[in-house]
């Protein structure tokens, strides 16, 4: 297969799914076996779009990923600099303090946490939810700025330094400039990473929290494909948003997207 | 001064992860042992491991769901991984830049595991789009005709759903390899007079292999332990680990947690030994 071939296929097979939701999500009357729906109609798209459970679950879903986005890079960039650039002594220790929790599965390190969680008034909190999706989320956050860091320069601060810039301003003036692509692209993942979780949320939100995922898995159960295909729309309309806006960025070794099973 | 300073930038990450993924494992071990307070059960005892191990009811349960999983996650590893080094060996010897396949395999990334097993539904159940495809062809009357590709008792949903969703993921671990020093080993061995097999034995595969291998571990650790899939498009019998373990642990009988725990951490220990040997494979090398 030829390269070109190779990346127009695999767009098909992103664009395929997308599809099939809008088309099961609009169709009315579309019994089997119709290939074609008798009529569209956006009603029930709509009512879902309306129904206070689906607000509730996206304003939710909401809040905690993009609370955990900002809380993962502001803990994950200094550790990350401090990982990457400096030398000492239990270096590779830390980095397994990092690596483990991505390969251990979150069905047990979220049932080890509930009574930890319920203990500390945190369970069924937003915060608590947000604490827990640091979990699979930091690990990331760290080792994707860690290895934009590594094609990174950093005799550019030292010079600003020399000229009398003070800390802050060499962050603001030579490190975040230098840095943005990574540190958005590592945003955007720890936002996607949190917005697709389930298991942790379930585990901590204890039916207090509602995510869109919970929403999805209970229409799941039911079986209703087009209640399937319009909450599948609800859940990835604002993933295909943030990552169009940051896809030019991922094409690129120096962002260091560090990339997930 | 300098140790102090760059102790402070990495402490508070490494102390949350710490707290939570430490608890997280305290507390999981110790109500596998039964230290269940809620129910004021302090004894520790292994008779939870005894019930998922050799037990009347769990025994059978924990044996098939363990073979089950490791059915799944040995065929949905070794069709990705065969389906990306396919790929990649006929790519590799035209191409400079992996800009655009990048992109579009951290697109695939993107898609939720959830969301792409629900598309996976819609399009291959025996109500969805195919089907319906088959039947305007003719090629089935009704849709029991059509074969049952998800909620099957072999696992192929999920198989499926996870061969489609990791290749973009290995794709992308193999094009890193690529991409620092693909291209000028293969067209020196093409100048010497390798012909293609040759190339692929001898210069890709001995090339991408490291990081194949390593990705294929993660992959496969991944498959083991996770949950949202199976739960989605897989069937109550037989089923995973993970789905075995969330809904013991879920159970209103709030003696089954303590199984529920000790299914999840032979399930975590399983996986650290694969890591584990791959780290030293790695290692060795």
């Amino acid at each position: 297969m030829s390269y070109r071939k190779l990346v127009l296929l695999l767009a098909f097979l992103l664009i395929v799914p997308i599809a099939i939701f809008l088309v099961y999500a609009f169709a009315q009357g579309w019994f089997f076996p119709a290939l074609w729906p008798e009529r569209w109609d956006s009603e029930l798209f709509l009512r879902q779009l309306r129904d206070p459970q689906v607000r509730r679950g996206f304003e939710q879903s909401l809040v905690v990923a993009t609370g955990v986005s900002g809380l993962a890079l502001l803990l994950g960039y200094p550790a990350a600099r401090v990982l990457e650039l400096q030398q000492f002594r239990g270096r590779g220790l830390i980095y397994g303090l990092f690596f483990l929790p991505t390969v251990v599965p979150s069905v047990a390190t979220g049932i080890g946490l509930n009574i930890v969680f319920l203990r500390l008034d945190l369970a069924g909190t937003l915060f608590g939810v947000m604490l827990v999706h640091l979990i699979p989320v930091l690990p990331y956050v760290v080792l994707t700025l860690g290895s934009s860091l590594a094609h990174y320069d950093r005799n550019y601060e030292h010079q600003a330094a020399v000229l009398g810039a003070s800390p802050w301003l060499v962050f603001w003036r030579v490190s975040l400039p230098l840095l943005l692509p990574s540190l958005v692209v590592a945003g955007v993942l720890a936002f996607l990473i949190s917005w697709s979780q389930y298991v942790l949320s379930l585990l901590i939100g204890g039916g207090k929290i509602i995510t869109l995922p919970m929403l999805l898995f209970s229409a799941a159960s039911g079986g209703n494909y087009s209640l399937i295909a319009s909450l599948s729309l609800i859940f990835i309309a604002p993933l295909l948003l943030l990552l169009g806006l940051v896809a030019r960025y991922l094409g690129s070794p120096a962002t260091g997207a560090t990339p997930r099973p | 001064m300098a140790k102090w300073r760059s102790w402070l930038g990495l402490a508070p990450a490494s102390i949350i992860m710490l707290g939570l993924f430490g608890s997280s494992l305290g507390y999981g071990i110790a109500q596998s042992l039964g230290w269940l307070p809620f129910l004021d059960q302090r004894e520790l005892s292994l008779a939870a491991y005894r019930n998922v191990l050799v037990g009347q009811q769990l025994g059978g349960q924990w044996w098939s769901a363990l073979l089950f999983s490791l059915w799944v996650s040995c065929a949905a590893t070794f069709g990705s991984a065969c389906i990306c080094l396919g790929l990649l060996s006929s790519i590799a010897e035209r191409q400079q830049h992996y800009r655009g396949l990048s992109i579009v395999s951290n697109l695939h990334l993107a898609i939720p595991h959830s969301v792409w097993a629900m598309a996976l539904l819609l399009m291959l159940s025996q109500s969805g789009i195919l089907a319906r495809i088959g039947f305007a062809v003719g090629w089935l009357d009704q849709p029991k005709d059509f074969p049952v590709l998800v909620r099957d008792r072999w696992g192929i949903g999920i198989i499926l759903a996870y061969i489609t969703k990791e290749v973009p993921f290995l794709l992308l671990i193999g094009l890193a390899t690529l991409r620092q020093q693909g291209r000028a080993y293969l067209l020196v061995a093409q100048s010497l007079g390798a012909n293609r097999w040759q190339r692929l034995r001898l210069v890709l595969w001995p090339l991408l292999a490291p990081s194949l291998i390593s990705g294929s571990f993660l992959v496969f650790s991944f498959i083991f332990g996770a949950y949202e899939v199976p739960a989605l498009v897989g069937v109550r019998y037989p089923e995973m680990l993970a789905t075995m373990a969330l809904e013991l642990f879920l159970n209103p009988d709030l003696q089954a947690r303590a199984e529920g725990m000790a299914v999840s951490m032979l399930m975590s220990l399983i996986i650290l030994a694969v890591v584990g040997l791959a780290w030293r494979w790695r290692e060795q090398r």
